[in-house]
């Protein structure tokens, strides 16, 4: 088994200076096609005011960032489960974690002290 | 001792449990794996910029927010700019696999324009911002929004700097495998400040707007 890979490793040698996975001029132009629709909608969303709910509208926003950013990993960054033999992609995952702990994070622990704090003088005001 | 060796099937090789000679490592054949980790250690700076604008982006100091200073139509031609600036990079990236130096050098110009268009616009918004009062110095708000978004530019003009480096670099070189190298890592670095932009005009832009 050890062996095996060992022998895949050594055949694989060769290929290094390739470098990671580049696009072809189709991957680039449906990446940048979709890109083009997931910015349009939601600019067109927030500056026409079509929703009303301003929570709805937040959550679709970012619902379109979210796919645009996967667009843009996998068709501009081409991260996929090879390159590098798996590297490129771990790398990413570990950071994506560590970046939602931060953000997530960062939010829950400062939304909860600011309304655990004193009352301020603005909500004091509308005290009885 | 004995034992060992007789369990080993005869005529088979003798396993090795370790790598008798460091084999060759091809000039700059970890490269790509380095700049891609430090991409995304950059991308962990972003992270705590964005957190920190999430967290203070809400406080106004009685200054103005964020509907009364952002111009969306602005930042729609911005995004337009760095959008159009990435997919000129990948035909750069292109035109470099078919080694074509005089198609690269001119993709790779048309995207330090459209790169430049995005730091002029952007130093456009800021001055504006600046001149009406709403400097960094205004509110909480005012303070993480020209970080987040001026950090991102600093590096869009690093970028920058960088291209224009490397278009003389091809220019007189040509395309040789390290200049090849070096694109590919410009590649790397442009694509992933475009994505930061998306994180930038969602959360900060059209999310500001529905304060």
């Amino acid at each position: 088994m050890s062996l095996d890979a060992h022998a895949l490793d050594e055949s694989d040698h060769g290929h290094h200076d390739d470098g990671p996975p580049h696009g072809t001029l189709q991957s680039y132009l449906t990446g940048f096609g979709l890109s083009v629709v997931l910015t349009a909608i939601p600019f067109w969303l927030i500056m026409s005011g079509v929703i009303a709910n301003k929570a709805v509208a937040a959550i679709t926003v970012m619902a379109f960032a979210f796919v645009q950013i996967i667009v843009h990993v996998i068709y501009f960054l081409h991260v996929d489960f090879k390159s590098e033999r798996g590297w490129t992609i771990m790398a990413f995952i570990f950071t994506v974690v560590i970046l939602f702990i931060t953000l997530s994070g960062s939010l829950w622990v400062m939304y909860h002290l600011t309304s655990n704090m004193a009352p301020t003088s603005a909500v004091m005001r509308q005290m009885p | 001792m004995t034992v060992l060796t007789d369990a080993v099937a005869p005529g088979a090789q003798a396993p090795v449990f370790y790598v008798a000679d460091e084999h060759e490592h091809p000039e700059g054949s970890s490269t790509y794996l380095g700049f891609w980790i430090y991409v995304m250690s950059d991308c962990l700076i972003f992270a705590c910029l964005f957190a920190t604008f999430g967290v203070l982006g809400g406080n106004y100091a009685a200054g103005p927010a964020p509907k009364d200073v952002f111009e969306l139509p602005i930042v729609a031609v911005n995004t337009a700019m760095l959008l159009l600036s990435s997919i000129t990079y990948g035909f750069a990236m292109l035109a470099m696999d078919k080694n074509k130096v005089g198609a690269t050098l001119g993709w790779l110009v048309v995207t330090a324009l459209f790169g430049a268009a995005f730091v002029g616009i952007e130093m456009h918004e800021f001055a504006g911002l600046i001149h009406e009062g709403a400097t960094p110095q205004r509110s909480a708000f005012l303070s993480s929004f020209f970080t987040l978004v001026g950090t991102h530019g600093l590096h869009v003009t690093s970028g920058l700097v960088w291209m224009v480096v490397l278009m003389v670099q091809v220019a007189t070189k040509g395309l040789i495998q390290a200049n090849k190298r070096r694109l590919v890592c410009l590649s790397m670095f442009w694509h992933f400040l475009d994505v930061v932009w998306i994180g930038v005009f969602t959360f900060v832009y059209l999310l500001g707007m529905l304060r």
